[in-house]
């Protein structure tokens, strides 16, 4: 058989992956093993794939992904630390035949961010939340978070997490799935093929039932790794997530559409 | 066409102004002495009669975010609050200045520090000209004297704060929020249409399209040169403000001495030149409207013509200092006020005048 050209093979047929130009060329700030990037990628896929470049608005947590705007190639604007719920409130309000999405960490929305979150959920804004927990504050260099597991380790607890003296996890999206507010609560993963796959089906949910509708808000969590922060490798770092992080937060649907 | 006067509240004169200016959207928490402006607007429907968005926030914290949400859409969107739930929106008023957003925010001051008292007070003079928030920043700070002009700083306030790119605040004070006085309103004006946000701001966050590049607000610069080159730009656009300022000068043509006195106080002012020149003494009124930029210039013309200026405030001396330096200590500066929510009569100012510069 006759060598192939590049041209030859670069056909649209024999395609299989490319990377979407909602993804900008900027080198990720996000360590190597980082979930935050694979996250990135199925966002901007659903985007990209249901053709809301133009109708949507981010919003921009502090902490890792505080430069999100920075690798999505859509309108973002960039929120003071834990504020993000409020300013999609508006956003939504004021532009509601846009799509907007806020993408944020455990400690922006689960910790600073506490009342916002509730609040926005509970008003049944109807807007997207991206959660990331990945159990620790990984920009400011590993200290505890409000889901930092039991006895776990980080920089301001370093004999792991005493719950009797630093109080125990906060279970927030449990807690949200309860508001009335709340349409489409789910908790994701995306360390393997199969729960990237998963994960983006959540998010394209989402987005279809941000659609034209005031259903209420719509939640993805996607429990994730920070191998940096929990000083393992990536390998160590998803293999040590499926045996602490999924019992105390499993994943799958907690409140789907009746 | 007759022109429409009403007897109304400065809260409610602010809140009906923004109806008719075409503001898009308008968030708050309650706190007194400004509840009125968000009772006002939930009774008016204004979603309604404009489309106007009305929101009660769970804080003062996340009103302040929502209108930074709106304004960086490049919408009108305004807060109000008072003193305590100033501070409080400090944080997003320091974004809101290093993203170079718009926004009108309204502070009916309270006496202070702390949870301090209800009763009007001008001691957020120094947290309103200065910044407040942190970072090196300057808001564009309207002081209403009327109900009249609580009305009128709306729609001034917001074409100042799109001019700027930089947030508007309305200094009033718990007698002009209270008080009511005779309105005369303006006709209601449409809100932007999209292709209108879209021209006025073609920086804001309104979906990218194919033909242009995306639109990012951030007040962040991970570069330090970057970050100072965005300083350099905040600072001569606030040099730029001085082309704005508005004072008004009552009786200062033959005037020995000067009343310098913003807001309520200026109000007080207006009666105690009053009884001083029925008593001889030629005084004059220098009436800052815009407290930052500040009239130096003004101040500076009087300093060598008058044999002294009283600063009148309602705190503990603040506006003296930037009365001091506008002056270069050309002329006696001192300052007469009191605290804690009471009112300087007429005649208490009088006769500091005679004692702190006629006789001091």
């Amino acid at each position: 058989m006759a060598e192939l050209t590049f041209d030859q093979i670069a056909k649209e047929e024999n395609l299989v992956y490319k990377k979407t130009s909602l993804l900008t060329d900027k080198a990720m700030s996000y360590c190597p093993g980082c979930g935050h990037g694979t996250a990135h990628r199925i966002l901007m896929e659903v985007i990209d794939e249901m053709g809301y470049q133009d109708k949507t608005i981010g919003v921009a947590p502090v902490g890792c992904s505080v430069l999100a705007y920075e690798f999505m190639n859509i309108d973002v604007q960039q929120a003071a630390h834990g504020r993000a719920p409020a300013l999609a409130t508006a956003i939504k309000r004021l532009n509601p035949n846009h799509f907007v999405f806020t993408y944020q960490g455990d400690g922006d929305l689960a910790a600073i961010g506490t009342a916002e979150t509730i609040h926005s959920i509970n008003r049944g804004e109807n807007f997207l939340i991206v959660f990331i927990n990945n159990g620790i504050y990984g920009m400011t260099g590993g200290q505890m978070a409000p889901t930092t597991l039991p006895n776990m380790k980080a920089s301001t607890c370093p004999y792991g997490r005493d719950t009797s003296i630093m109080g125990n996890p906060l279970k927030i999206t449990e807690l949200i799935a309860t508001l009335p507010g709340a349409y489409y609560v789910t908790r994701q993963s995306v360390h393997t093929p199969a729960a990237v796959r998963k994960a983006k089906k959540a998010l394209k949910n989402a987005f279809d039932y941000q659609l034209n509708r005031k259903l209420g808000t719509c939640f993805v969590e996607i429990v994730s790794n920070c191998n940096s922060g929990w000083k393992m490798t990536p390998v160590q770092a998803n293999k040590w997530m499926e045996e602490n992080m999924f019992p105390f937060y499993p994943l799958g649907d907690i409140k789907v559409p009746q | 066409m007759a022109k429409e006067l009403r007897l109304m509240k400065g809260n409610e004169a602010i809140a009906e102004a923004a109806i008719r200016a075409g503001a898009d959207g308008y968030f708050g928490y309650p706190i007194t002495p400004q509840s009125e402006v968000l009772e006002y607007l939930m009774a008016q429907k204004p979603y309604e009669r404009t489309g106007m968005v009305v929101l009660q926030a769970e804080s003062e914290v996340a009103a302040i975010n929502m209108v930074y949400g709106g304004a960086a859409c490049g919408k009108k969107v305004m807060t109000s609050s008072s003193s305590p739930g100033i501070s409080l929106k400090q944080e997003g008023i320091s974004y809101m200045a290093g993203a170079e957003l718009p926004c009108l925010i309204l502070n009916v001051v309270r006496g202070g520090p702390g949870l301090g008292t209800i009763q009007p007070s001008q001691s957020d003079y120094n947290q309103s000209v200065k910044g407040g928030g942190h970072g090196d920043y300057k808001l564009v700070v309207l002081a209403p004297a009327s109900v009249q002009e609580m009305y009128d700083f709306v729609e001034k306030g917001f074409a100042l704060s799109f001019k700027y790119r930089t947030p508007c605040l309305v200094l009033a004070d718990g007698i002009i929020g209270q008080m009511m006085e005779k309105v005369e309103l303006s006709d209601e004006k449409p809100r932007w249409t999209q292709e209108e946000v879209i021209k006025n701001s073609p920086w804001a966050t309104t979906g990218k399209t194919a033909n242009r590049e995306r639109n990012i607000i951030t007040s962040l610069n991970l570069e330090s040169s970057v970050q100072e080159e965005h300083n350099i730009h905040l600072q001569k656009k606030y040099k730029k403000m001085e082309e704005d300022v508005m004072c008004e000068e009552l009786n200062c043509d033959d005037a020995e001495y000067l009343f310098v006195a913003f807001g309520s106080a200026s109000r007080i002012c207006q009666k105690a030149m009053d009884v001083a020149r029925a008593k001889g003494i030629k005084v004059g009124l220098v009436r800052p409207i815009t407290l930052s930029p500040f009239p130096n210039k003004i101040l500076r013309k009087y300093a060598d013509k008058v044999k002294g200026m009283l600063s009148v405030e309602m705190n503990a001396g603040q506006m003296v200092e930037d009365i001091r330096l506008a002056t270069q200590f050309r002329t006696k500066v001192e300052h007469f006020g009191r605290m804690g929510g009471i009112i300087p009569t007429p005649s208490e100012v009088v006769q500091a005048l005679e004692q702190k510069i006629i006789g001091g």
